[in-house]
């Protein structure tokens, strides 16, 4: 049924089509839609079945959620930025424990400074933790990829974390074709957990383990997450069978065929770098993108067979590696048969700092000219960032970092 | 109390499982069929309390369900020597996820056989003091203002034992842990205002909440017993002694534990939606020194410089807590 919703309604409402069993959330922006529209779903009565838990942090709830699943209910829960590091203790736990939680990361970044709008560095700093991580593009895709995430999860008994840009897809009024119950319980089996607490048969979860066996248990996980790697695409052919649609997978690649220059990005900017390749497609420019969906497991061969004939990488990042660079990027230069110079990274976006198309065009054609930097940072205000150090060189007492530069830009809530 | 003591006046002790009673009134210990649900073959120390404790309260929880129990464990010495993997000692389904957050993870658990319409199955969370006093209050005190069915055990040794003996907020004052070391003024714990757990789970108004010893194992099982009627945030509160930290000889436990009653150190007591209901009476009121004395963490304050004065100060928490429950009868 298609309907025009806020991204957040769409993702509470496919979540739901999955018969979660607890639910369990502590508010933090730009979640909060997402568990406010399955809280009054659990409430009114009309997702039944379900135990929807007000706890008193992210951290309490992955741990109900553990709880919940090792107990072998559907567990489902939703965070993002302070409250994803709030609870990481419980998200490596989770998966090392091999519970399958679903839950939606709407990306925000993370403080200092504060800051409530959308990077992706929440998601990025849990990338090693074992959890299947799934990035959408748009609401439609958020919504299927909820869908797919619980069987997945269940079927692999990893947890899988789908990420969502904050505001700008949970905040968005997008038009999105939401499936019946029918198409969702043909797709989505009932929850058959591999290991359950079950007086009739009781087990021991969780104990401690050695040098002996550590090694393989981790090994473990990570065979697991290889295993996703050739479940995904079959999933996504059936899924494109039963709902009629493309959404999942591994990548998808957009006018890639014969690009010498291939962009590469997660998430909602896709939609914007797409526009702007159109515009220099109209100039003659072989260039495409590469959208990353599935960025844990790395999809490795996938990537490299996809990056084959690009003499020239451009990776749009909304996270920064300090003291390194690039995330995304260091992975895809895992993936890049050529030089390691012809990749670069473009910091971009983050704390919510629009990416223009007059801004991509811009880097784009520095990346066809031969000069993009290796790591860059889109419309970094250098100036803000030269007077700051310049504080720092003239008096000891600099003071607050973030404040001065504030100051230093005068009032400001305007140019968001 | 939640049940008729019975004194075994030939040993001079409340001595558990005696074959002097009558079948009905043994303890679940003394009884054959019990569920033995720590297994032999742990590593806990000689003379460990909580070992001790933790057996007592899971198989009285397991007859109180009729074997219908789900336990969720925290970090620590009861977690680690009772799983060193692949050996487990536990004969109830059991699950350890982390130090900070065990009732988080029976509240999951309670919430998953609630919605699968199998609350016949019971829950427990079980932690050491550090693991319920610290680092897990926060998950304890939701748990408790949501009133979830989860009977909590908290197993006090008053410091973290498995990390070797460091200060928890359950740590006695005047008490040598390994970074309240026996130097300085006052030497070994400060004198703060303590964090008394028992009354902060009695503030949340949650339906059950009592305390009990290692020394008095059937009402230890009474307890496990009289929580398991109430649905709903529980809380027991058990005296653990350590051997290892406390440095008393591995056959004084359950002595050191009477003794902390005794003094009136640990206030023995049950309370319901806030209200104390009953209290464990004090049989022969003794002075605190007779609880110090034999632990070698309270060495400092006798020997070759005795200090009086603090040995005075710790009375007064005692005589406190005397007055407070109404442990002496006069
Ligand atoms: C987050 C975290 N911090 C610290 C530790 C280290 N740690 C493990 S057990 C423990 C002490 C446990 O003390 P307590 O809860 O009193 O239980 P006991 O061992 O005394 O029975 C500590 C500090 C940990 N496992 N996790
Ligand atoms: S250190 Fe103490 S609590 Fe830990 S096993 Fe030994 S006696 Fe028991
Ligand atoms: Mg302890």
């Amino acid at each position: 049924m298609l309907k025009q919703i806020e991204g957040s309604q769409a993702v509470a409402q496919a979540v739901a089509l999955c018969r979660p069993e607890v639910i369990c959330a502590y508010p933090i922006s730009p979640q909060t839609h997402i568990v406010e529209g399955l809280g009054e779903m659990v409430k009114s009565g009309a997702l039944a079945r379900c135990e929807f838990i007000n706890v008193e942090s992210e951290f309490a709830a992955m741990s109900v959620a553990i709880g919940a699943a090792a107990a072998g209910a559907r567990a489902y829960t939703a965070t993002a930025s302070q409250g994803l590091l709030y609870m990481a203790e419980a998200v490596f736990n989770a998966s090392g424990l091999g519970l399958p939680i679903v839950m939606t990361v709407a990306n925000r970044a993370i403080g200092a400074p504060i800051n409530i709008w959308n990077d992706h560095t929440d998601a990025m700093s849990q990338r090693d933790c074992g959890w299947i991580q799934l990035f959408a593009e748009n609401n439609q895709e958020a919504l299927d990829l909820h869908i797919q995430a619980f069987r997945l999860g269940e079927e692999l008994s990893l947890p899988v974390m789908v990420c969502m840009d904050g505001f700008i897809l949970t905040h968005a009024y997008e038009r999105v074709d939401l499936p019946t119950q029918e198409q969702v319980d043909a797709w989505l089996p009932p929850f058959e957990p591999r290991q359950v607490l079950d007086p009739a048969e009781p087990v021991s979860i969780g104990a401690m383990v050695g040098p002996e066996a550590f090694m393989e248990v981790r090994y473990l996980a990570h065979a697991k997450q290889m295993r996703a790697l050739e479940l995904i695409p079959g999933w996504a052919d059936e899924f494109r069978r039963a709902f009629g649609r493309d959404s999942g997978g591994l990548l998808h690649s957009y006018r890639t065929e014969d690009a010498d220059t291939i962009v590469v990005a997660l998430g909602s900017v896709l939609g914007t770098i797409k526009d702007t390749i159109d515009e220099m497609r109209r100039d003659g420019v072989k260039i495409g993108v590469l959208g990353i969906t599935c960025f844990r497991p790395w999809p490795l061969a996938a990537v490299r067979a996809a990056l084959a004939h690009a003499t020239r990488v451009v990776v749009i990042e909304k996270s920064l590696a300090v003291g390194l660079g690039g995330i995304v990027t260091s992975n895809v230069r895992t993936s890049y048969g050529g030089s390691a110079d012809a990749v670069h990274a473009v910091i971009a976006g983050l704390g919510g700092r629009s990416i223009t198309r007059a801004s991509l065009a811009r880097v784009f054609a520095a990346a066809l000219a031969g000069t993009l930097e290796p790591l860059s940072f889109l419309d970094l205000d250098g100036a803000l960032v030269e007077r700051a150090l310049a504080r720092e060189r003239e008096q000891r007492r600099s003071g607050p970092i973030a404040e001065g530069m504030l100051r230093d830009l005068g009032v400001v809530a305007a140019r968001i | 109390m939640s049940f008729q003591p019975v004194k075994f006046y030939q040993t001079g002790t409340f001595t558990v499982g005696n074959r002097l009673l009558a079948a009905e009134e043994r303890s679940v210990q003394a009884n054959m069929r019990r569920t033995n649900s720590i297994n032999s073959g742990h590593r806990a120390c000689q003379g460990c309390g909580e070992a001790l404790g933790a057996r007592y309260a899971i198989d009285a929880a397991m007859e109180a369900t009729g074997k219908r129990l789900i336990a969720a464990n925290a970090t620590g010495c009861l977690e680690v020597f009772s799983t060193p993997y692949p050996e487990t000692s536990w004969q109830v389904p059991w699950i350890h996820s982390l130090f900070g957050n065990t009732a988080a993870v029976a509240t999951g658990i309670a919430a998953a056989m609630r919605v699968k319409g199998r609350s016949d199955i019971r829950v427990v969370a079980q932690g050491g003091d550090g693991g319920t006093t610290d680092i897990g209050f926060g998950c304890l005190s939701g748990m408790f203002e949501r009133n979830d069915d989860v009977l909590y055990l908290c197993y006090d040794n008053g410091a973290y034992m498995n990390t070797g003996v460091q200060r928890s907020s359950a740590t006695p004052a005047a008490a040598r842990t390994a970074t309240t070391m026996a130097v300085g003024e006052p030497p070994g714990n400060v004198f703060g205002q303590g964090k008394d757990l028992p009354a902060i789970a009695m503030a949340h108004g949650i339906p059950y909440v009592a305390t009990a010893t290692v020394a008095e194992l059937r009402d230890l099982e009474a307890k496990v017993r009289r929580a398991m009627e109430f649905r709903g945030a529980r809380y027991l509160h058990i005296f653990v002694p350590c051997p290892l930290g406390w440095g008393h000889a591995a056959h004084d436990t359950i002595r050191i534990a009477r003794l902390a009653k005794e003094t009136g150190v640990f206030p023995v007591f049950e309370a319901e939606r806030g209200e104390v209901v009953s209290v464990s009476k004090i049989r022969r009121q003794l002075p605190v020194e007779e609880y110090l004395r034999p632990q070698k963490r309270f060495a400092h304050l006798f020997g070759k410089a005795p200090r009086a004065d603090l040995i005075a100060r710790i009375q007064e928490i005692a005589d406190r807590n005397i007055r407070r429950y109404g442990l002496v009868d006069g």
